[in-house]
């Protein structure tokens, strides 16, 4: 692990990607100590304002300052982002373990139940649960949260199948270790780096998401303070004002680049065999 | 080559089916009732009760399930719930727009795409490599929605080079056709770089320098006929980020194709038309990625004959 972050710490665009977070986590944690104004705030003879001047981003179609509600929309992002990370994660391990580990019929229908999910292209799967369960942050956390669980499944069960024929397990098995002991002790260990490697490059698509979802008008909903929202909602106005919908999507930008950064970086880091290619090709659904 | 092909085709099957029962079992989820949703809170209840029986609800899931696949087999997708027309006819008159866009896009993806990662492997660690590589971050990171806007203040609004949405004429591709492929020219660009990049590692590369063959014929002949299976891959995979991406495309641009028709169904509650939309997106992408397994026979004959 020392070595790792030693090599995570030589790679400069590893190191902005992570002040990146950082700094975005801070603006979630401290939101309303930062926001100059109450992100719901309206003023309506002050709708469009440009940026500079009274509000330094400008303001939206209802005069809200759109910095204050960029800052809020952080914390959308942030908690929808890692709720449906943790969701992923945590059924993904659950049932690629199982069928890794177990193999036989259960491995053979759980692969198969993942083979049609991910049949779904792209942002559809998350849609049609969203479309199904309804609008709101939860449904969206829900749905960005299931849409991830079919690739963390096969990732999981890859390794577990790979590190099952390795000998130190082979020989844990024949000594007579317990199954949940070889788990434990031998299994989980290994799979972990590779899945933060991959927690961190789904954070980034999750926040694509969560915004896509808002954007469409079917995830996050008014008058949260949503960045894809914020976006949908600047995007009747686009002619006359394009700040409103511009403003708004360089925060979505910046704080995917940062997991995507950070998450290049710990691939590299913890796997330098794969050098900076382009093998976050699997991991972007 | 001919087993293989058989084989592939009926290892899509069940997955064609499993992508019905999924998308099925999604509406059936619904809260509450859809029928009552469609109809609004005061619809009378003879009135839920015909559309219900209408609908086919009142059966039992797996009677509806083998239902609707006897009918889609007969090319019947049901009738659009808004419109009263038959869903296969309206998917019909949306998919030429979506097949177009899509295809664009993904002809950019891939002659930019596979044009920067070359140059970036052939001078790594040059000046056009660093900025290749920064610009496809960059790329990945851009909501596609939000990259669709841009493009539409800086080239509408401001220099009036191309129409705001819309379609009709090759001006009106442009735009949502650059938008829908930068995420997947800045993947394609990243994945060739890198498997150009493994294959002039290879001993067969430096033999083939080691006599005397010319670098364009080493980087033509040996390079990217090599590193082309991953990256054949990685387009099929793409297809379907476009297909998605499209649904976010159409939007912005009022681009009239499936996406946009779907994002309408879900407002309009119209659910058997997001059925059918969903599973023509579904099936679009697992027969184009049978494509791509079925190419891969034909570029290595190794992989056909192992099957």
């Amino acid at each position: 692990m020392g070595q790792a972050w030693r090599r995570f710490r030589t790679n400069r665009l590893a190191l902005a990607g992570l002040a990146l977070v950082a700094l975005l986590a801070l603006t979630a944690a401290l939101a309303p100590w930062l926001a100059p104004y109450d992100p719901a705030r309206q003023s309506l003879v002050e709708k469009r304002a440009l940026p500079g001047g009274k509000y330094l981003l400008g303001a939206d179609e209802f005069g809200r300052d759109i910095l204050s509600r960029v800052i809020y929309g952080s914390r959308v992002a942030l908690l929808v982002g890692g709720l449906s990370v943790t969701i992923a994660l945590a059924f993904g391990l659950l049932l690629g373990v199982a069928a890794g580990f177990n193999g036989g019929w259960l491995d053979a229908l759980l692969m198969r139940g993942v083979e049609i999910l991910l049949a779904f292209p792209y942002l559809l799967l998350a849609i049609a649960i969203v479309a199904a369960l309804g609008p709101g942050a939860l449904n969206t956390t829900l749905a960005v949260g299931i849409w991830g669980v079919p690739a963390v499944t096969r990732i999981v069960r890859g390794s577990v199948l790979a590190l099952r024929e390795t000998e130190y397990v082979g020989a844990a098995c024949a000594l007579g270790a317990p199954a949940p002991a070889v788990l434990r002790r031998h299994i989980l260990p290994n799979v972990l780096p590779g899945l933060i490697v991959y927690a961190t490059l789904f954070m980034a698509n999750a926040i694509l998401l969560e915004a896509a979802l808002s954007f469409l008008g079917l995830g996050v909903q008014p008058p949260t303070a949503s960045w894809g929202l914020m976006v949908s909602t600047g995007r009747d106005v686009l002619l006359v004002a394009p700040h409103v919908a511009t403003v708004p999507g360089v925060a979505i930008m910046l704080a995917v680049l940062a997991f995507n950064l950070v998450g290049d970086g710990l691939r590299d880091a913890l796997d330098p065999r794969l050098g900076g290619g382009g093998s976050s090709a699997l991991t972007s659904p | 080559m001919l087993t293989f092909t058989l084989r592939r085709l009926l290892l899509a099957m069940p997955v064609l089916l499993g992508v019905v029962f999924v998308v099925m079992l999604t509406v059936d989820l619904l809260p509450g009732d859809a029928v009552t949703l469609m109809l609004g809170e005061h619809a009378t209840k003879d009135a839920v009760a015909a559309l219900r029986e209408h609908l086919g609800l009142d059966k039992p899931f797996v009677v509806r399930y083998l239902d609707y696949v006897g009918h889609l087999l007969r090319g019947d997708l049901g009738r659009s719930m808004q419109q009263n027309r038959p869903v296969a006819a309206e998917l019909a008159d949306a998919w030429p727009a979506t097949l177009q866009l899509t295809v664009a896009a993904l002809v950019i993806a891939a002659a930019v795409g596979i044009a920067a990662g070359v140059v970036s492997a052939v001078w790594p660690n040059s000046l056009f490599d660093a900025v290749a590589r920064l610009a496809s971050l960059f790329g990945l990171s851009m909501p596609i929605f939000w990259t669709g806007l841009v493009l539409i203040v800086v080239f509408s609004l401001w220099l009036k080079w191309l129409p705001v949405g819309g379609a009709g004429s090759f001006a009106h591709l442009v735009l949502p056709a650059v938008t829908l492929a930068l995420p997947s020219v800045a993947m394609v660009a990243r994945m060739t770089r890198a498997a150009v990049l493994d294959v002039l590692r290879e001993d067969y590369v430096r033999t083939a320098r080691a006599k005397g063959v010319g670098e364009v014929w080493v980087l033509g002949k040996h390079a990217l006929r090599n590193a082309f299976i991953p990256i054949l891959t990685l387009l099929g995979l793409q297809s379907g980020q476009l297909m998605g991406g499209a649904v976010l495309t159409e939007t912005v641009f009022s681009w009239p194709g499936l996406g946009r028709l779907m994002v309408k169904a879900i407002f309009a509650r119209d659910y058997v038309l997001l059925q059918g939309a969903v599973l023509v997106f579904a099936l679009a992408f697992v027969v184009v990625n049978l494509l791509v397994d079925l190419s891969y026979g034909a570029l290595d004959p190794r992989i056909a004959r192992q099957g």
